[in-house]
């Protein structure tokens, strides 16, 4: 191996910075799935009957799947008895104000960047902090109010506005959508619920922010965003979880509407613990995300930077229901390490001149496998729709690999689907031409793997292009040279 | 400034540099000819520390400091430049971020500030126009759909802002036109000072009508094989390398 390879080998190996456990007295209940844990669970959320009944169609549903075997990653059996799928801080609440947060669950949020007083957090941003099973606090939700727009954890969705949330619950994903959604349907526990009122931009970002904290425990939230006509929403998911041993489940849904001219920018940074070196430890990030632009000349965007997780399996999609309406995917993903990735999106082209974008990067380093699946279908009677998918993909060092699979399937004879692909290493001679300029090894290869990317930034919002470009220097960081 | 005694390199099984010696001073112009394989850029990128190749024996002394045992991005810090003969794409990079990373590198290094960006602005925008160049090419990705003529140029650009104290140009008229390679001359031209050096490398004596060498070497198996002012030049021009290669066993014999 050539020293620049040695090189690079030790570059791809990373420090965790958020892997601390914050101490904290958690009301867990026991380890192990039944339908008395999920009775149990709808009753500590005080559920009404009709989401109780959903959750046990739900989980009678996920007893007759398999778990997928499609995908290009492995991983040892999940013992789905081993885990616990309720855990909160005890003490909780009915919060009235910040003030009554536990301040250790501050400082927590504090230490991960995320300033929870109002008066301290980014500008313009509302953020509700989802830790463990339940939200913990949603900030500026007064602000919000006054524009009509409701930013609520799910579960409070659920008693304050549940004509909204029956309405919609389970419409684009439904409870029998796929292993890991039926499972999510049946015992998700807190989540952001988000209503914006027709016509209205809303004024600032709406951001969740999870934190897996409990030891052995699984998150499922489930968050659903509806668009009314005409309205606006960026929306913007971080997530972090501390270093542990064993593998910890993430199985997460999201679920968007956009009814007629509304637009939801949905963005992720996915910085779930990646197991260590060895590949030991680390989230299984098995996600749904879809979202249906409903109305006409709707749009939905997914962003979606993932640098954490030991396994990462999401597919944001979209289907394209109203005519004229937009679907967009832009994806960074990095596999460093031992990281698996298998992630893609869905385009599913149903009214007439819809459109589509997808633009994937992936970055493989140490033996990271990252491979990109996409599906791009062009039903019967969309007339006119169009793709356009670019999937580029970039490995450091020799041990990694990356894949690509995508699937088109055009039932319209005038669909235009176009799919570029290019996998490219990063240079030796890259790296020796930025030295020579006098850039370290280390920024050299950020430089590069940033330029690789930076379609993709150019379409997050700003904070977030920020954070997402330190997230991945701090990734692929590691002592070169 | 550049002090080269006994230079032997290797890559992989072949000795390509087989005992070059060679003395340049702050203020002069070498320029290194010689036929296809003769180990000219090799040389170059000896110079600037590729680690493709391996060091068998000799030793490089620049400016006072053992210029072997630094690291590449080190001997940029310390002054040594390259301009590339295929100068390198990187995708989504643009210019501008690539050249003020560059300048704050090498600061870095030297212990002194950033670079302001009101003083990269008016630096910037006074090598341009030294160069010809158009700014929008500042907002271009790195070299990347560069013309070979652009990408030369920029080079030299890439020089000016980094005011190197050992500049070595390899074969930087390859593949360029006439009006190009007087653009791209009366730009190196300008960098001349007493306090820089600056090589050559070349196949053809074309450039050094327009960067006239103090100097000029002919590299021949791997070993300078004849020295002389700029006449050298001239002489091979006249009769094509193949006679050096009778000459250089004279060399080695006398």
């Amino acid at each position: 191996m050539s020293t620049e390879n040695a090189m690079l080998e030790e570059f791809s190996q990373r420090e965790y910075e958020h892997g601390f456990v914050t101490d904290i007295e958690a009301d867990s209940i026991p380890a192990g799935l039944s339908e008395e844990v999920v009775r149990l669970i709808s009753e500590k959320k005080g559920e009404p009957q009709w989401l109780l009944d959903w959750r046990l169609k739900a989980y009678r549903h996920w007893l007759t799947l398999e778990e997928p075997q499609w995908h290009n990653v492995n991983y040892s059996p999940i013992d789905y008895q081993a885990a616990v799928y309720y855990s909160a801080p005890k003490k909780k609440p009915q919060l009235a104000s910040l003030d009554e947060v536990d301040p250790v669950l501050l400082e927590t949020y504090e230490k991960l960047g995320i300033p929870l007083e109002e008066q301290k957090v980014l500008a313009n941003v509302a953020v509700d902090a989802v830790f463990d099973s339940v939200s913990i606090v949603t900030t500026f939700r007064e602000t919000l109010e006054k524009h009509g727009v409701i930013f609520c954890p799910f579960s409070e969705a659920v008693h304050d506005h549940p004509e909204l949330v029956k309405k919609y619950l389970g419409t684009v994903v439904p409870h029998s959508d796929n292993f890991f959604a039926s499972l999510n349907s049946a015992v998700f526990s807190d989540g952001s619920f988000c209503y914006i009122p027709k016509g209205v931009r809303c004024p600032m970002e709406l951001s969740t922010y999870f934190r897996i904290n409990a030891q052995n425990t699984g998150q499922f939230e489930r968050t659903l965003i509806v668009a009314e006509e005409g309205s606006y929403v960026s929306y913007l998911e971080g997530c972090t979880a501390p270093k542990r041993d064993e593998n910890q489940l993430h199985a997460a849904v999201v679920e968007l509407v956009a009814l007629d001219d509304a637009q939801i920018k949905y963005s992720t940074v996915q910085n779930w613990y990646p197991g260590d070196s060895e590949g030991k430890g680390g989230i299984y990030n098995f996600v749904t995300k879809r979202g249906a632009c409903r109305g006409e000349n709707s749009k939905i965007s997914w962003t979606q930077v993932e640098t954490g997780s030991a396994i990462t399996w999401k597919y944001p999609s979209v289907i394209l229901q109203g005519d004229n309406s937009v679907g967009e995917f832009y994806s960074v993903a990095v596999t460093a390490n031992h990281q698996q990735a298998d992630t893609g999106t869905k385009m599913i082209h149903i009214g007439k001149n819809t459109k589509s974008t997808i633009i994937s990067k992936g970055i493989s380093a140490g033996v990271g496998q990252n491979s990109y699946r996409g599906e791009v279908k062009v039903m019967k009677n969309a007339t006119n729709a169009r793709n356009f998918s670019q999937c580029d993909s970039m490995l450091i060092g020799d041990r990694c690999g990356a894949h690509t699979f995508p699937y088109i399937e055009v039932r319209n004879t005038t669909g235009k689907v176009e799919h570029e692909a290019s996998t490219s290493k990063v240079g030796e001679d890259q790296i020796y031409y930025l030295r020579q300029r006098g850039l370290s090894t280390e920024d050299a290869v950020n430089m590069i793997v940033n330029g690789f990317c930076k379609e993709v930034y150019d379409v997050l919002p700003m904070e977030f292009a920020v954070e997402a470009r330190k997230l991945l220097n701090v990734s692929l960081e590691g002592s070169v040279g | 400034m550049l002090e080269i005694k006994n230079l032997h390199a290797r890559s992989e099984d072949t000795e390509i540099l087989r005992g070059i010696n060679l003395s340049v001073a702050a203020g002069e112009v070498h320029a290194i000819m010689g036929p296809n394989g003769s180990g000219k850029s090799t040389l170059a990128h000896v110079l600037a520390g590729r680690e493709d190749y391996e060091i068998t024996e000799g030793e490089v002394t620049y400016d006072g400091k053992d210029l072997l045992d630094m690291e590449i991005e080190e001997r940029a810090a310390e002054g040594v430049f390259l301009a590339y003969q295929y100068p390198v794409e990187i995708s989504g990079v643009s210019n501008k971020y690539f050249l003020k990373a560059a300048i704050n590198s090498i600061h870095k290094y030297r212990d002194e500030p950033v670079i302001s960006r009101k003083d990269f602005v008016a630096l910037l925008k006074e090598k341009l126009e030294l160069l010809g160049m158009d700014k929008s090419m500042m907002d271009r990705s790195v070299n990347e759909g560069f013309s070979g003529g652009e990408k030369k140029r920029n080079e030299i650009l890439q020089m000016a802002m980094l005011e190197p104290k050992l500049a070595v140009l390899d074969e930087t008229d390859s593949g360029l036109d006439i009006d190009a390679l007087k653009i791209v001359s009366e730009g190196v031209n300008a960098l001349r000072s007493p306090e820089r050096a600056i090589i050559v490398v070349t196949h053809y004596q074309r450039l050094l009508e327009y960067i006239v060498p103090d100097k000029v070497h002919v590299l021949a198996g791997g070993k300078i094989v004849r020295s002389g002012d700029k006449s050298l030049a001239l002489e091979l021009e006249d009769k094509g390398y193949s006679f050096l290669q009778s000459g250089a066993e004279t060399v080695a014999a006398g």
